[in-house]
Formats: C-alpha cells, structure tokens, sequence
C-alpha cells in the first residue's frame, strides 16, 4: 500500500467477511423451514430469520464499500487520509447500530418494512454514521492533490446512496406511499447509485490490474453509469405495477427496465475488453478473475434474470413469489458481493505484504462458490415457477403448492452447502492474510 | 471516436433528464394515489392496523399487494378470500387453525387488535392494483356436470372450509377431503361436530370454528347433500 491510513479498509473487510457468515447461517435457518423443518420457530421465527439474512447482507455490504473506499480515495487523491482516529470511531459505532439492530429483530422491534427493517431510532444513527463518513472520504478528496475521474465517481454514489436513505423515513399512512418511498431507497439503492459504486471499484481494478490507460477506462466508466442512469432511474417502475399506484408505471417501468440489461451487459463488456486489451500481466490474477468474474455475473443475476420477470405481462403472475428470490439471489452475489471479493483479492497482498493469490484454495473459493450460487439460482428458479404454475395460473392453495415444492429446497440446501464451502474457504485465506503491516511501499512502484 | 468529455456529457445529461422525469412523474403520483387508494377510507383504525402490521413484521412472511417473503400467503385480497370471521380466529390462535402445518406466530392480539387489523386487510382490499393478483387462467374446470348441491355452496363455505378441505379437487389439503362424505354421515351428526369437533372426536385436530347457528345449519345440510 501506499499510505499508512489505507489499512484501515482492513477492518472493514473484515467486519464484512464476519457479517458474511452470520448471513449464511440464517439464510440455511430459512431453507430449512421452507422444507419443513422449523424446529427453531419458537425462537427464530421465519420473519426474524429473513428480516436477519437481508439486513446483514446490506450491512456486510456498506462495510465492504467502505473499506473500498477508506482504500481507494487515499491512493487516488495521493494524500493520507484526514482523522484516521475518526475512521474507527465510524467502523465502531457502525459495527453497533447493526448488532443493536440484528438483536432487536428478535425480540420482536422493528419497523416491517421489507429490507428497511431497522427500527427508526436507529436509522437517525445510521445517518449520522454514514454523514461522518463522507466527511472523511469527501474531506481526503478535497484536500488531496487530484480529483480522478474514479474516485467522483466513487464519492457521488457513495454520497447519493446516504442521501436517498432519507426518502425511506418520510411518514405516511397509506401503504401505497409507504411502499413507494421504501423503493426510492432500495430500487434507487442497488439499481442506481450503488452501480455508481460498483463502476468506480470496478474501474479502479482494471486500472491497477490490466494497465490500461485510465483516460479509456475512465471514458467508459462514464458510458456505462450513464446507460445505468438512462435506464436504471425511471426503471424503479417496475415496483410500481401492482400497488396501487396510476397505471403509466406499467409502461414506463416495463420499458425503462428491459433496458437495465444494456448497463449490466455494458459492464461485463467492459471489464472483459479492458483485461485483454492490457499488456501487462499483472501478478495477482485472483482479483482479476473476480472483477470479471463479477462483471459477467451480475449481467447473468440483475441484468438477464431481472429482465425475465420485468415485464408486466410476466410480472403481474411472478410478483411476490420465489421467482424473486431467484433473481435476486444472482444479483447481489454478481453485482456486489463479488464485487467486495474482487476488492479484498486485490487489496489483501498489498496491505498485508503477503501474497497468496495463487494459491489452490484460492481458485477453490471462486470456483466453488460461483458454482453453489448458481446451482441455488437454479433451486429457485425451478421452486419459483412451479409455484407461479400452480399456485398463480392453475389456482391451487397456497400450502398445498409449498409442499409440492418442498424437494427443491433441498436441492437449494445442497447448492448452498457447496457455496458455503466455497465462502469459507475465501475467509480462510483472508485469516492466513494476517493483520495488515504499518509499512507503506515507495509509490514508484505502482502496484 | 467518443471522447471521455463526451462521455461525461452523456452521463450527466442522461441522469438529469431522468432524474427529472421522474421527480415530475412522482409528483403526479402523488397526486392520484389518494383516489386510487381510496384513501378517504383510511380510520385510525386502519393506520392502527398498520403500525400492528408494521411492527410484528407480517411482511417478513406474508406478502402484501405482492411484497414481502415468500413464507406464508398473500393477504391483498383475504379479506374477500377468507373473510372476517376466520381472519379474527386465525388471529386469536394461528397453529389451531392449522394444526400440523407450516407455523404462525402466536401474538396474543386484543379484540380491539384484532378489529384493527381487520380493518387494515380491508382496506387494502379495496386498493386499485392494476389488475394484481391476476385470476389463475390455467384454473381446471369441471367436465362432469355438478349437482344442485354443488351449486348451491354456501359462502362461508367457499371461504373457510376450502382452506382445509377440498371437493372435487379444490381447496386445501389440511383435513380430508369432503367428496362423498354425506354418504358417511347424517345432517345432526354434522351439525354437532361443526359445534365443537372435539365433542364428537376427541382426538380430532380440526379447531372450534366461530360460526353462528344458522350458518352451521346451512353448511350441515349441504355437507349431508354431498353423495
């Protein structure tokens, strides 16, 4: 690493990796119910358990953008970053909402709204948590030497994701509105600003690791959160069909999101063309393999299954079943949480001076877990349209289809066995990685 | 050749026209959603009704206008499904209305609760949803041609019995199914067994249903119809 304050992203990642495992072990609590065995409802019931799952996803998330970011903006404006100390003050009280939160879920306090489950004492935290954080990221930039194409990029959609949590807390009795104001965050959330996000790490790793020039990279970057824009913000009507709002989002959501494809097929174009285009064979081919590995799942996960279920005409039958779950399981392992492994692959050697990327275990952890996701994709899609069949066209009662589709909770149960091990073997190697040294490499080096 | 200028134009052109669009479209939104949603019908005892939805995270099994897990049924449209009466007794004790099945939580809500959520699940009946949920269009018709007893099912029939029994196919598959089962038994028998089952049975899992006197007459005589 460069700068000394860089490895404080180590400590983001590894709250992520920790709140990753968590995550898994209550997605296996819900696989198991959805097969008949609940012996824990008594004390995780279903909702608690799923309520869980989506939140540490989230929050495993925003610690890994974090960490992203408390190691990307130093080395892009070339200066340390400004109050360090305050960093961890950030990482802590973070690292505290979340438990507070993920505790309280189970004695019943929360606010029931689906992915915005956290109770609204604790979203005024959440604010003043990420406010101290974008002073600290927006304070280097502005104080560094240079203001990189990526590195705005990387500030804007890290800015704009704190501010469009804000819509989410505006009041209203109407389900309706409620409902429309909690897509504005979490539509506009991983459908718009969080690509913002995923470009710049994205394009911050392509010009580490191909060498290509970062003027062209940076040109694209552009051309594809543009497409992401163009298609992704009016796309939010695609959650605006059948809750009772007027009946134009049916056409504008479905046109606008059968776009959405384009950005993500944009993205995998992309990366794949920068990384042959570079000349220079970079070392540490891991993080290489996962950023365009990430590229090419999140256009299989968000753009190609989002596409399947958009369109009103199919939608008005999938809505509110597994086919969702199917979708959206792809999606955010594609889009971002590859993304944070990408990251962790290229930032871990240079923070820790060691370097076990090409180890077995590392091909291993890719492989497998990109295998297990995709075989749980498949569990789902397979449970989900035999549910949209039986239960959505033919009319059969609701129970009685979920036991028809039961077995295929174990086939999602098996895949995400294999998954697992493919997860842990990546945390595994992120343990033998060790803590991060204080010593900081001359800057000509550019590695 | 695009130039990175360029570029960056397209980007931040593109985002401020959508932006726009659709803070203008949002606006409009707004503006129309109260008809849609009826909103004048919007008592305190609805929003009560939702802060309880809210606050036990029904949303974290159920779904509502087709949002939410994916655990326990949709509700948007129970009320009419199911109506009051077994929504208040699915309410009072979840696991006894559905003894051996997937679990409900039990909440220990209050009668004032309880109309609150009622009231809740009626409204939100009565939303405007574009046309969801969609009418099942693969649905199995019938060939052989129906009695008259068939024909004449009572309502509360059509929606609380089918969520356990099933005729001809139809309905849940909780209890046994009710083809032929005036065969079995008298119109009195069902009368007392519809008062209290575990009288009749004790070992029986089928719950105590809230059902008036001439509502179990009704459903008795159609029951001992069923040959």
């Amino acid at each position: 690493m460069k700068f000394k304050t860089q490895k404080i992203a180590y400590y983001f990642f590894a709250v992520s990796m920790l709140l990753l495992s968590l995550q898994i072990v209550y997605g296996f609590i819900m696989g198991f119910a959805h097969m008949g065995f609940d012996n824990l409802h008594d004390y995780i019931p279903f909702h608690a358990a799923r309520a869980t799952h989506t939140n540490l996803l989230v929050m495993w998330l925003l610690s890994g953008f974090m960490g992203a970011a408390y190691y990307i903006t130093p080395e892009e404006s070339g200066r340390e970053l400004i109050f360090p100390k305050l960093a961890y003050v950030q990482l802590g009280a973070f690292v505290a909402v979340g438990v507070t939160a993920v505790i309280g879920f189970h004695f019943n306090w929360w606010e029931g709204r689906k992915f915005l489950e956290i109770p609204r004492p604790l979203d005024y935290l959440v604010v003043i948590d990420v406010l101290l954080f974008i002073f600290l990221i927006g304070g280097t930039i502005w104080k560094g030497r240079r203001y990189s194409t990526t590195n705005m990029v990387l500030f804007f959609g890290l800015l704009s994701a704190a501010l469009l949590y804000l819509p989410g807390m505006i009041p209203t009795v109407n389900q309706t509105m409620d409902s429309y104001w909690r897509w504005w965050v979490v539509h506009l959330w991983v459908e718009g600003v969080w690509e913002l996000i995923m470009g710049a790490i994205l394009s911050f790793l392509l010009i580490k690791l191909t060498g290509v020039d970062r003027e062209i990279i940076e040109k694209w970057l552009y051309v594809i959160v543009g497409f992401t824009f163009l298609s992704g913000i009016l796309g939010t009507g695609h959650h605006y069909y059948f809750i009772g709002t007027p009946k134009y989002w049916l056409m504008i959501g479905g046109l606008f999101s059968a776009l959405e494809p384009v950005a993500f097929l944009g993205m995998a174009i992309y990366a794949i063309t920068m990384a042959k285009k570079g000349g220079r064979q970079h070392p540490n081919r891991l993080a290489l393999t996962w950023t365009i590995g990430c590229s090419v799942m999140s256009f299989v996960g968000a753009g190609f299954l989002g596409f399947a279920h958009t369109l009103p005409q199919v939608n008005v039958y999938t809505h509110g079943t597994l086919v969702t779950a199917m979708h959206g399981h792809l999606a955010f392992w594609g889009a971002y949480a590859m993304l944070i492994f990408a990251i962790i692959a290229y930032a871990m050697p240079n923070l820790t001076g060691r370097k076990l990327y090409d180890s077995g275990w590392s091909t291993f952890a890719f492989w497998t877990s990109n295998i297990g996701m995709t075989a749980m994709t498949v569990a789902f899609g397979i449970a989900g349209v035999a549910q949209v069949y039986l239960e959505r066209k033919m009319g059969l009662d609701f129970l009685l289809v979920q036991k028809e589709i039961e077995v295929h909770f174990l086939g999602l149960v098996m895949a995400a066995v294999l998954f697992s091990a493919g997860i842990f073997a990546f945390i595994w190697i992120f343990i033998k990685y060790g803590l991060p040294k204080g010593k900081v490499e001359n800057a000509s080096t550019n590695s | 050749m695009l130039s990175k200028s360029a570029a960056k134009k397209f980007f931040l052109i593109g985002t401020v026209l959508c932006s726009g669009c659709f803070v203008v479209l949002t606006i409009d939104t707004i503006q129309r959603v109260p008809h849609q949603t009826r909103s004048e019908n919007i008592t305190p005892e609805v929003i009560h009704g939702k802060d309880l939805w809210d606050h036990n995270n029904c949303m974290g099994c159920h779904t509502i206008m087709g949002e939410g897990a994916y655990y326990a049924p949709e509700l948007t449209k129970v009320y009419t499904r199911r109506g009051e009466p077994f929504i208040r007794a699915m309410l009072k004790d979840p696991q006894a209305m559905f003894p051996g099945q997937r679990k409900m939580q039990k909440y220990n809500f209050t009668e004032e609760e309880i109309d609150a959520l009622v009231a809740f699940l009626k409204w939100i009946g009565e939303v405007d949803l574009n046309g969801f949920p969609a009418k099942p269009d693969l649905a199995p018709v019938n060939p052989e041609p129906v009695s008259a007893a068939e024909l004449a099912h009572p309502a509360i029939y059509d929606q609380v019995c089918v969520a356990c029994h099933s005729l001809k196919g139809k309905g849940g598959a909780v209890g046994p199914a009710l083809d032929g089962v005036g065969n079995r038994f008298e119109q009195n028998y069902f009368v007392s067994w519809l008062k209290d089952p575990v009288a009749v049975k004790a070992d029986s899992k089928m719950p105590k249903l809230p059902l008036t006197d001439e509502q179990i007459l009704e459903l008795a005589n159609f029951l001992s119809q069923l040959k």
